[in-house]
């Protein structure tokens, strides 16, 4: 029974974010600049119903309310850092495509870095090793015949 | 992962790096399909603060509802819509607890006032008052992004939990009783945990 | 009884499959010649059946069987014909069939084209690859079954998802499959090798056009998602970061680190652990892609409906497969040793570092991928990771690898000197650089170092890649196909970085509320909105707004977008229009009615954005064209008995 509502929970969520047609909205802005941190901000942030969509591409009831509240922010002045905040104090950081940049987040921002890092260290010694190393010692001539045989030996089956 | 060229091979650390990696990959994911069920429930930033301002009609009567009436008593608020399927069937579970005592306000969320008032003459009133969010405006302060949803409020008017989905889900009994235990609501703890 | 008769070909599938995966490898172990000789009919046999199995399928999905649960949830009566069949593939049953039907079919073709294959060998091969078919019969078998029946069973079926209703789709999953699936390939060579303990330039040479057949279908799949996605959705994206996406991408990054790595292990015996280890990783994430979409681990657009039972399988059968095929690298991978040598600065060691590029450029993936859900399993709450952090990531990785591409084709295998390579190159470096740099300056008036770089390091690669060619034209009249291939996929790697670039710095959205009448200029294109009408499709009925576009006083096309309710579903579907050219698309999608029938609507301007997909079915045909090389077909048997110079004989441990 509990699962079932579970299921009926999330299959309304889903109801409602099943609207595929595009959300267009008309606003009008003070100037370009601001038009440009509304659509930042929309594409930044997370739709929390849907969750796969960012606000400016979501149609989700939620979605159109909160590019509401972005524009109406805007409009009072606010800024856009400002506008983030409002947001995480209410839905947390996992609103925010873009990941807060604090020390649970560290790993994430610098770990391509370090892979990288990693990567070179590694190329680096491998190459060192290689230098350093001795050349095999040339094969003899029954070695080489040797060797041939083997090759057709296990070729022929 | 080394090519060596010395007959001394790449050391043994490195050649199980690749399945060590795996290993803790691995135990991560079995972590992860344990918690599937709860993979779209985003945790609220609201936990251990005061509930957010609000200042909202009533539904069924003359008069306001705002965040000073949340003061005083242990609280649920409870997000719901007529629209809304698995409010029904969870309405079941609120009145129960409604019939036992516990104060449930509930808030209702961009709903049209009729459709509302309809769907409680058929179903049931557990609430001792409703407010009306038809914008839904300040829902966004209470971080709701669905119905049904319910925050327990302590009498100092702080959110202790934040039920995602019906009330009586097993993962929202299992939180609302461990919160209420924590902040020794002993007799809503012996109420929910009749709701198994 | 044609969907029991394909459930129980499934169940001999299996069982056949099970044989292949034992027999011919216990026989290469103990080098005997009949049970090595049951690989290729038990391979065939396999192939037959599924293919009866998914027959079955097919046709309970053309003759509306709605006795079958899967065919009920997925088509109803009106479904067109192509939809019917494409929605075999529509969701997790039906599309697992496929995944086997490909592995099969794949599995067949090496069984055909190893002639020249050392019979122990292909033996291990087709065993592995039988294991992986085992593990993928199995998860239907008992968890996902497609031949399920309902009773009583209903009159009508639910539509296949209309967003999947387009052709786009009808191709996608299986392209993509062919890349996934195609990966097995080089994962059941490079286990084969591991097991017999030889690995040599020769076997790269077997490998490697299994390897690069599957990335170019796998660049293929992932082109047309997004192609198709950006047709579909209406909202001028085409790529979104999505989990899936990304689990896609994955096995493409390292699919190219291991095809460049095969080269330099088939031309100069390097890399030979390395070419190993990315052949297992490159197909390990294709499994650990069909676990995310399958598991729910992750919260994905693509995740098929979840379910806990199947998660658990996948992810012990990612265990089992992984897990095994790493413990096995550990254990002898010591033996398998390369004897190249080369200097700092040599062809190699810049193959080396691209190695590292794209594991990086993985693991940027990898990482913003799975790092909410281990923040997650450590109790710390939720955090997402989008768009602007796989964006950045991947600017700063543009970087060094645009670089590298420039030079590194024309620096010399085993060693080469800076100062040649200086001459050859830093004049191609400075002018696109500069021109690079100064474009943008141009457009906008003001620095715009991103796009700059882009712009720089599309130009650098085109040039050099065109100089190379130029001067081996010059060198000799014949160009052999791998060379040509080579060319035309880094000319398109090129090209898809100037689309990106372009486009995302470039493009111009605008959300308007139009009456008809109305007209709106972007980009020196005037949109003028000229009225809806009532259009009805085959399964759907829809509002179709006419847009015509002007420039320069010339009308230069007309749009017609359309919001769409097909018949079943009530939410409404918007279908794009574009105007496209090979400069720029022209993009409309219409949104809702509004008073005094005006409509808002969202119109684009999208430069250069069919460069995106133009420059990767440019790499995809270099891939083909590289695999036709007659050197592939030519019988191996003759070279390989004299031995490569290159190659080293490994006697086993």
């Amino acid at each position: 029974m509990k699962k079932i509502l579970n299921i009926v929970f999330l299959a309304q969520i889903f109801f409602t974010a099943n609207a595929y047609a595009a959300p267009v909205e008309t606003f009008t802005f003070d100037s370009p600049e601001t038009e440009k941190v509304f659509h930042k901000l929309s594409d930044e942030l997370r739709c929390l119903v849907c969750q796969n969509q960012n606000i400016a591409e979501s149609n989700a009831d939620l979605a159109k309310d909160l590019r509401l509240e972005i524009y109406t922010m805007l409009q009072e002045g606010k800024s856009e850092d400002e506008i983030v905040e409002f947001m995480v104090q209410r839905y947390g950081d996992y609103v925010l495509y873009r990941p807060p940049f604090k020390p649970m987040t560290w790993l994430l921002w610098f770990g391509p870095i370090l892979i990288f890092a990693l990567g070179l260290v590694f190329v680096v010694r491998f190459m060192k090793s290689q230098s350093s190393a001795s050349q095999p010692a040339a094969l003899s001539k029954e070695e080489v015949e040797r060797i041939k045989n083997l090759h057709s030996g296990q070729d022929g089956k | 992962m080394d090519n060596n060229q010395n007959a001394d091979q790449p050391s043994v650390i490195r050649r199980l790096m690749p399945l060590m990696i795996f290993a803790v990959l691995a135990v991560f994911l079995v972590i992860g399909l344990n918690n599937v069920e709860t993979v779209r429930d985003v945790p609220s930033p609201l936990i251990n603060k005061p509930a957010p301002q609000f200042d909202l009609p009533l539904l069924l009567q003359e008069g306001r509802l705002t965040d000073q009436d949340l003061l005083g008593h242990v609280t649920l608020v409870n997000v719901w819509a007529s629209w809304c399927f698995a409010c029904r069937q969870e309405h079941e579970a609120v009145k129960h607890l409604a019939r036992n005592g516990v104060r449930i306000i509930g808030l209702n969320y961009k709903d049209e006032t009729e459709d509302a008032k309809n769907w409680l003459a058929r179903l049931g009133n557990p609430y001792s008052a409703i407010a009306v969010d038809y914008d839904g405006r300040s829902a966004i302060d209470w971080g709701v992004y669905g119905a049904p949803e319910t925050f327990l409020v302590d009498e100092q008017g702080f959110v202790l939990y934040k039920a995602i989905g019906p009330i009586n889900s097993p993962k929202n009994i299992e939180g609302l009783l461990e919160a209420a235990n924590k902040s020794g609501y002993i007799e809503l703890a012996e109420l929910l945990s009749r709701l198994k | 009884m044609i969907p029991e008769l394909g459930h129980f070909a499934l169940i001999i599938a299996f069982a056949i499959a099970i044989v292949q995966s034992v027999v011919p490898i216990i026989g290469a172990a103990k080098n005997d010649t009949a049970l090595i000789s049951m690989a290729r009919p038990t391979a065939l046999a396999q192939f037959l059946f599924v293919g009866i199995s998914y027959a079955a399928l097919t046709h309970a999905f053309i003759v509306h069987d709605f006795s079958v649960q899967y065919v009920a949830n997925h088509s109803n009566l009106v479904q067109p014909l192509i939809y019917r069949i494409s929605g075999v593939w529509g969701s997790h049953e039906g599309s697992l069939l496929l995944w086997a039907l490909i592995l099969a079919a794949w599995t067949v073709a090496v069984a055909v084209y190893s002639r020249n294959l050392p019979e122990i060998l292909m033996a291990r091969v087709l065993a592995v690859m039988g294991m992986i078919s085992t593990g993928f019969l199995a998860f239907m078998l008992f968890t996902s079954n497609p031949f399920t029946r309902i009773f009583p069973a209903p009159l009508d079926g639910n539509e296949l998802n209309p967003l999947l209703q387009d052709p786009g789709l009808a191709i996608h999953p299986p392209m993509l499959y062919m890349g996934y699936v195609g990966f097995s390939v080089a994962f059941a060579f490079a286990v084969a090798a591991l097991l017999g303990g030889k690995l040599d330039a020769t076997w790269a040479r077997w490998s490697r056009p299994w390897t690069t057949i599957a990335w170019s279908f796998l660049t293929l799949g992932i082109a047309l998602g997004s192609w198709w996605a950006y047709n579909e959705l209406g909202w001028g994206g085409w790529w979104f970061w999505d989990p899936v996406e990304n689990a896609s991408f994955m096995p493409w990054l390292v699919g190219t680190a291991l095809i460049h790595s095969l080269a330099s292990t088939e031309k100069r015996g390097v890399f030979k652990s390395w070419t190993v280890l990315l052949a297992i990783t490159a197909f390990s994430l294709s499994l650990f892609g069909t676990f995310i979409v399958r598991s729910g681990v992750l919260v994905s657009v693509h995740a098929f409906a979840t379910d806990p039972t199947r998660g658990v399988f996948i992810l012990g059968f990612l265990i089992v497969v992984v897990g095994g095929s790493l413990a096995l690298y550990a254990w002898r991978s010591a033996s398998v040793v390369s004897y190249g040598r080369f200097t700092w600065f040599s062809r190699e060691s810049a193959l080396l570092l691209n190695n590292i590029i794209f594991l990086t450029a993985a693991g940027a993936v990898f990482v913003g991928t799975m790092y909410p859900l281990v923040i997650d399993a450590f109790g710390a709450g939720k955090i997402s990771v989008g768009r602007p952090y796989f964006d950045t990531m991947f600017s700063l990785i543009s970087i060094p690898l645009l670089l590298l591409l420039g030079i590194g084709p024309v620096v010399r295998w085993k060693g080469d000197n800076w100062s040649r390579i200086a001459k050859n190159v830093s004049i191609m470096l400075i002018a696109s650089l500069v021109i690079g740099l100064l474009l943008p300056f141009f457009i906008e008036d003001q620095l715009n170092i991103a796009t700059g770089l882009g712009l720089a390091g599309a130009l650098f690669v085109a040039l050099t890649t065109l100089k190379d060619l130029l001067s081996r034209m010059r060198q000799s009249a014949r160009i052999p196909l791998a060379y040509a291939g080579m060319i035309m996929a880094h000319f398109g790697v090129a090209v898809f970085v100037a689309g990106v670039t372009v486009t995302v710095s470039y493009d111009v959205e605008k959300d308007l509320r139009m009456e008809p009448g109305s007209s709106y200029d972007i980009a020196g294109y005037e949109f003028r909105f000229q009225g809806t009408r009532k259009v009805k499709g085959e399964n759907y009925i829809a509002d179709e707004a006419v847009i015509e576009v002007w420039s320069d006083g010339e009308k230069t096309g007309e749009l017609f977008p359309q919001k769409r309710v097909y018949s079943g579903k009530d939410n409404p579907m918007t279908d794009a229009s574009i105007d496209k050219t090979f400069f720029r698309d022209l993009y409309a999608a219409i949104g809702e009615e509004l008073e005094d029938g005006a409509w808002s609507m969202r119109v684009y301007y999208k430069p250069l954005v069919r460069w995106i997909w133009l420059g990767s079915l440019l790499m995809t045909i270099g891939g083909v064209l590289a695999v036709s090389d007659r050197r592939y077909r030519q019988a191996v048997t003759s070279r390989s008995r004299q031995g490569d110079d290159k190659a080293s004989v490994m006697t086993s441990a």
